[in-house]
């Protein structure tokens, strides 16, 4: 289980870091997303990871850490609420800047070419 | 001595800032900007009063719902905090005061985002819980990235977009390291992980150092230091004069986390995670000061040159922070409140110069001339002082103290000569940008210009309430420093801190 968890939590951050690097604001919102589910999760297993132990006390002979739990719901919600603050402020982006680039201009493309050509 | 008071400076913003929404502020702005004055004078007032119950009964502990420390979150105040919780509501005061004149209806909301980032950094500064550190960062941050957009143009959409996607990613980075430091210690009370570290064997040294490292990344960030500070001068030089004046205490709340976590947590008693960050933040922090120092001598208007002067203080205050010993400590609580001050007076300043120049804003170049040379001149000349740190003005003072801190062999070689250049450099990109500002004229002013560019009398009132910080900052410079002294031996006193947090409600 451990493998299979740490495998996820892995990917999600690869896949995260990879798309926060794309120039479009569109992929680095979902790179974002995919980055704190990755988080979530990893704060998550901090209270270790087990079976069929319940996080209130008398329901279960051995019992799970409940802080992580607590934890993981407030940085859910946090999360939640940035993600919506960073989609606004995107697409606020795209209609005063024109494009969806995050550094607000599209790259010069030929001119890019260009300089390649001469070197 | 009333035990409920230390949580009043976190309290009394959060109400006022849900207040100022309702109906009868909400809707009238006269009502507003009166109710929002007076609610912010009194977290200034309930600040000092905690200041005053701290100095004179040493470090308190407020347990939150009466669950004592290490199991509920607890409110530390002691010397420290309450200085800077003082200093945030006093530039929070201040900042209301300037906006009164009308930058405050350029957008929405603005006075209650101003007290929710108020009450976001008085978390932060109180707080004794790293997970709660956590919440009150997002706090302050959701509220700064509004203020940021409060009545923005299209340069400021891009600036905000960068800070909000690099910030997002640090709190993530956040949170990973908390994953990992409550993973090998099993708490998150800062006082009880400073004593847990300690007591670490095998594989659990490693994550614990891995988890200490990344929370250095967060707060590198947060404060703007070296490869994380490229957000910083554009953010701060895009926003509202008003915004980035209140902006200055940010970065402080970055350095002074990095204080806490690697003097307390990893500090002297922490075994063999004692230190670990101290080598990199010396070193980050000298690149920081040659950074900071060529951006200002190359910043063309002066909004940049301020926040590159703001990148310049956190390179200053995070060496102190690497040295480790209380005498550096306590020159940097001098310095941090200094350059505070000084940078959020000089933001207005550039603010004001801009709006009275016409196109040529704030941009170091001839134009037309101010409306106002001899006030806002003697502010700059001023603000200028302290900021370069020439006598008899507050930033001399805490050049001196910050050398002697760093005197020793091992610091002073590399330390000095490198200060000291970045001064003089300062010297000349600061004397420049005064004297084009003010004695370079392009035109002569017209009777009706004049007119219509005139100051509001609630600027000048904070203007010069944020200047005249930097020559009362010096006449009283024997009792602040001995109370920053304390302060810095409060900080550095490993057992009292521990015993006290750790010992539940007193």
């Amino acid at each position: 289980m451990e493998l299979l968890y740490a495998s996820c939590v892995g990917v999600l951050v690869f896949c995260g870091v990879f798309l926060i690097l794309r120039a479009r604001t569109f992929p680095v919102v979902l790179g974002l997303t995919m980055f704190s589910y990755a988080v979530n999760l990893f704060l998550f297993s901090a209270g270790r990871l087990s079976f069929n132990e319940a996080a209130v006390l008398g329901y279960s002979a051995k019992y799970a850490d409940p802080l992580p739990q607590a934890l993981v719901l407030t940085a859910i919600v946090i999360g939640f609420a940035m993600t919506a603050f960073v989609v606004i402020l995107a697409i606020r982006g795209r209609a005063d800047l024109g494009n969806d680039h995050v550094d607000g201009q599209l790259p010069d493309i030929n001119n890019d070419i260009d300089t390649k050509g001469k070197l | 001595m009333n035990q409920h008071l230390i949580f009043l400076p976190v309290l009394i913003p959060m109400l006022a800032g849900v207040l100022l929404l309702m109906p009868p502020f909400g809707k009238s702005k006269s009502n507003r900007r009166i109710a929002s004055v007076v609610l912010s004078t009194v977290t200034f007032l309930v600040s000092l009063a905690l200041l005053f119950q701290v100095h004179e009964n040493g470090i308190q502990v407020y347990a939150l719902g009466d669950w004592s420390a290490p199991f509920g979150i607890v409110l530390v105040a002691d010397p420290l905090s309450t200085l800077l919780v003082s200093l945030t509501t006093l530039l929070g005061v201040v900042c209301i005061l300037y906006a009164c004149a009308g930058d405050d209806e350029k957008g929405s909301f603005f006075h209650s985002l101003v007290h929710f980032l108020i009450l976001g950094v008085n978390g932060a500064f109180l707080t004794g819980d790293a997970f709660n550190l956590f919440v009150f960062f997002e706090v302050l941050l959701i509220a700064s990235y509004s203020l940021l957009m409060h009545g923005g143009d299209k340069k400021n959409t891009r600036a905000a977009l960068h800070y909000v996607i690099m910030n997002l990613v640090g709190s993530a980075v956040f949170l990973i390291a908390l994953g990992i430091l409550y993973g090998v210690l099993g708490t998150l009370n800062m006082a009880d992980m400073a004593q847990k570290v300690a007591l670490l064997q095998g594989d659990d040294v490693y994550l614990a150092k891995a988890g200490g490292l990344l929370l250095l990344v967060v707060f590198a960030l947060k404060g703007a230091l070296l490869p994380l500070h490229l957000w910083l001068p554009n953010t701060y030089a895009t926003a509202m004069p008003v915004v980035a004046a209140l902006f200055a205490i940010m970065t402080k709340v970055g350095v002074y986390s990095m204080m806490r976590v690697y003097t307390l947590i990893f500090g002297e008693e922490a075994g063999e995670l004692s230190h670990i960050a101290q080598s990199w933040l010396w070193w980050l922090a000298l690149a920081t000061i040659v950074m900071g120092t060529i951006g200002v001598l190359a910043s063309k208007n002066l909004g940049k040159l301020v926040a590159n002067l703001v990148i310049v203080s956190v390179g200053t205050l995070v060496a102190l922070v690497a040295v480790q010993t209380v005498e550096a400590s306590a020159a940097a609580i001098y310095y941090l409140v200094h350059s505070t001050l000084v940078t959020a007076a000089l933001f207005m300043l550039a603010g004001l110069i801009a709006e009275q120049r016409e196109d040529v804003a704030d941009c170091i170049a001839a134009g037309p001339p101010v409306l106002q040379p001899k006030l806002l001149g003697f502010c700059f000349l001023i603000a200028g002082i302290a900021v370069i740190g020439m006598p008899p003005l507050s930033g001399f003072i805490g050049k001196v103290w910050l050398l002697k801190a760093t005197l020793s062999a091992e610091y002073g070689m590399v330390f000095w000569p490198l200060y000291l250049l970045a001064s003089l450099a300062i010297l000349v990109a600061v004397t420049k940008a005064g004297s084009t500002v003010f004695w370079h004229y392009r035109s002569e002013l017209t009777a009706e210009v004049a007119k219509q560019k005139s100051i509001h009398p609630a600027q000048i009132v904070a203007l010069i309430m944020l200047t005249v910080a930097a020559p009362l900052l010096s006449v009283f410079a024997g009792p602040l420093s001995e109370y920053a002294i304390g302060a810095a031996n409060q900080l550095h006193d490993f057992n009292s801190n521990i015993s006290m947090i750790l010992a539940g409600d007193l």
